[in-house]
């Protein structure tokens, strides 16, 4: 009978195809919102993310979040270095100079500074050029997007100078770094060169990046460091979700994205359900003759669950291929770029999709089941 | 002590009641009806709209229960039967043909035909394999992949009728099954009604006010108000097949209770 369930499902083609196309419609909404969503949750930390070399982020104890930093002092390096379990320590500086080219543009940067002897830290992807090239004095890497930024239509050239506050400096490499938050560029120079682009300050230092000692879990060398020096000590990990609930407390992006998730699923499931119960109602007379026939109502809710599954199935597929389209033409775009159809949104999606096909299922089968097989002999 | 049942008797009805609601909205459809239906014999079911003559059938074919009284069909008493026991009864024993065919119209005329040995449980190949040869038996040889859209209301109905008999039921139970048709159709669907459901094991029940294919039938119960007023037989007429009927070639049946009192 499954062949009988689907060719009455795709015998009416125009109510098929609003059903296929709601159900499309919704899942692409929905992949679309919460994967840009979560994305745009992952830049506010996407420099965090980026550096993979250190396990752990230790800072002034009121820190919240990867934009806000308060300098510690160069003794807390030491001190750290000191925590049983610290198998190596090294500086880290962020501030936001301004870089101007020579042709008078300019833009507010983020700018890592990065330990001068090891280079922990400094961008593993690059586009163009080396990062161990930052060993060269006054030398500067600058992101992808912040080079079109700063050099608009320009072809991508090693060797071009900004001035960093009023200070020469070298682009000597090309990161692939991953987008920030705010569409500021990303520059990584060694500490020294760092600091002396901001001018000099009576502290600079902003994080200690720390590799635990072989055999020690980073987790508990945080609790570790915290007790030992009275900083704060995050995993990477940690720091990146501290980053994003900052966002999701002090932001109204939550909201605005929650307000079209929740009219995806309503419009989706009200769309959706109307027209599947409509189609359902319009097929009474032959489910009645099945019943009248001898077809079960177990067998019945089958067909009827069936043709849900079937319609959400084609349906979810189109969305989400719309959705893979959809962010596979805007991740080539640079303000866009990284934000990727999560695993996750998808199958979030599915489950939200199966929910919104049990709904409208739940009452087209309450229909056929209460009906009475002999209202088919009334004309 | 129970009287024997009569195994000639496909249906048997004593003192059937079926009544809808209560209080106020309380209905009576049947009031102690007395009904009996042959094997072999294409039985009419005739009487005014709202007699009760489709709360009947529907009562005799485990569609809806009885209030009251005493039902045999083929010899089981159906709406004593669980749910699931009757449903498979009426798979195996009954085929319907509905005034206004009630065809799947996504489904082709073979396909439509095939759907009570799919539910059954039969392959699909061989289903239709089977519902394709009866098709071409009633003449539709031709139509088997066609939509139920493209055909005709004689020809939707000769689908429906193979959809009743495909299974081979013991019991066809027809509601107006030629109210939608012409003259010429009606006359072709009755004859096919006829002479195919028409054989010693199986018994055939045909509601309608169609007075024009009345000679077919070899007995007519009329109905008014809930009751069987009378019932008319006709005993000369050799089995099997169709006949001129009982009425045919004669004075039109009573169409009232004093009518048919007189």
């Amino acid at each position: 009978m499954n062949f009988v369930a689907l060719r009455m499902l795709t015998g009416d083609r125009a109510k098929y195809f609003g059903l296929v196309f709601a159900i499309a419609f919704c899942t692409f909404l929905l992949e679309n919102q919460t994967s840009i969503f979560a994305n745009i949750m992952r830049r506010t930390a996407s420099q965090v993310l980026d550096v993979t070399d250190a396990e752990i982020w230790v800072m002034d104890p009121r820190t919240e979040y990867w934009e806000q930093t308060k300098a510690l002092k160069e003794t807390d390096l030491t001190r750290v270095r000191g925590v049983p379990g610290v198998g190596w320590a090294v500086r880290l500086f962020k501030g936001t100079p301004v870089a101007r080219t020579e042709s008078g543009r300019f833009a507010v940067s983020t700018l890592i500074g990065i330990d001068d002897a090891t280079l922990t830290g400094a961008p593993r992807k690059m586009f163009m050029g080396s990062w161990q090239r930052l060993r060269q004095p006054d030398s500067v890497i600058v992101d992808k997007a912040g080079y079109v930024l700063l050099f608009p239509g320009e072809p991508f050239e090693l060797g071009r100078t900004l001035e960093m506050n009023d200070r020469r400096a070298t682009i000597v490499g090309i990161s692939d770094a991953s987008a920030p938050f705010a569409s500021l560029p990303v520059m990584h120079a060694r500490y020294s060169a760092a600091v002396n682009f901001l001018g000099r300050e009576r502290t600079q230092l902003s994080f200690v990046l720390v590799r635990p000692a072989p055999g020690v879990q980073p987790a508990a060398l945080t609790s570790t460091i915290e007790r030992h020096t009275g900083l704060r000590a995050r995993t990477t990990e940690e720091f990146m979700w501290d980053s994003v609930r900052y966002y999701l407390r002090n932001t109204g992006i939550p909201v605005n994205f929650g307000i079209t998730i929740a009219v995806a699923l309503v419009v989706g499931t009200v769309v959706a359900g109307q027209t599947f119960y409509l189609f359902t109602l319009d097929n009474l007379r032959q489910f009645g003759a099945l019943k009248a026939i001898g077809v079960s109502n177990l067998r019945l809710t089958g067909m009827i669950l069936l043709q849900a599954l079937s319609a959400a199935a084609l349906g979810f597929s189109l969305g989400t291929g719309l959705a893979a389209t959809f962010f596979e033409i805007t991740g080539r775009r640079m303000a866009t770029r990284g934000i990727v159809l999560l695993w996750q949104s998808v199958g979030l999606t599915g489950t939200a999709i199966l929910v919104v096909v049990a709904i409208a299922s739940v009452l087209s089968i309450r229909r056929v089941l209460v009906l009475e097989p002999a209202s088919v002999f009334r004309s | 002590m129970t009287e024997p049942a009569d195994a000639t008797l496909a249906v048997s009805c004593r003192q059937v009641r079926k009544h809808f609601g209560d209080g106020d909205q309380r209905i009576d459809a049947l009031r102690g009806v007395d009904f009996d239906a042959r094997l072999g014999e294409l039985s009419f079911l005739v009487g005014p709209s709202g007699c009760g003559k489709t709360t009947l059938i529907s009562v005799i074919a485990g569609l809806l229960d009885r209030t009251a009284g005493e039902l045999r069909v083929l010899g089981s008493s159906i709406d004593d039967l669980p749910p699931r026991q009757r449903v498979l009864f009426r798979r195996r024993n009954l085929g319907f043909v509905f005034q206004q065919y009630n065809l799947l119209p996504a489904l082709s005329a073979a396909e439509n035909v095939a759907v009570p040995l799919l539910v059954a449980g039969e392959p699909r190949r061989t289903a239709l394999d089977r519902a394709g040869a009866l098709l071409h038996r009633l003449g539709l040889g031709s139509r088997t992949a066609a939509l139920p859209a493209t055909l005709s209301g004689g020809q939707q109905q000769r689908v429906a009728i193979a959809r009743a008999l495909v299974h081979e039921p013991r019991l066809v139970v027809c509601d107006e099954p030629t109210a939608a048709l012409d003259h010429s159709n009606g006359e072709a669907v009755m004859e096919l009604l006829a002479g195919s459901a028409v054989h010693p094991g199986r018994a055939v029940i045909v509601v309608t006010h169609d007075s024009r294919v009345f000679h077919h039938a070899h007995s007519i119960a009329h109905m008014d108000d809930g009751r069987i007023v009378s019932t008319t037989r006709a005993h000369d007429v050799p089995f099997p097949g169709p006949h001129p009927g009982v009425l045919g070639q004669r004075a039109p049946l009573p169409t009232t209770l004093s009518e048919a009192s007189a």
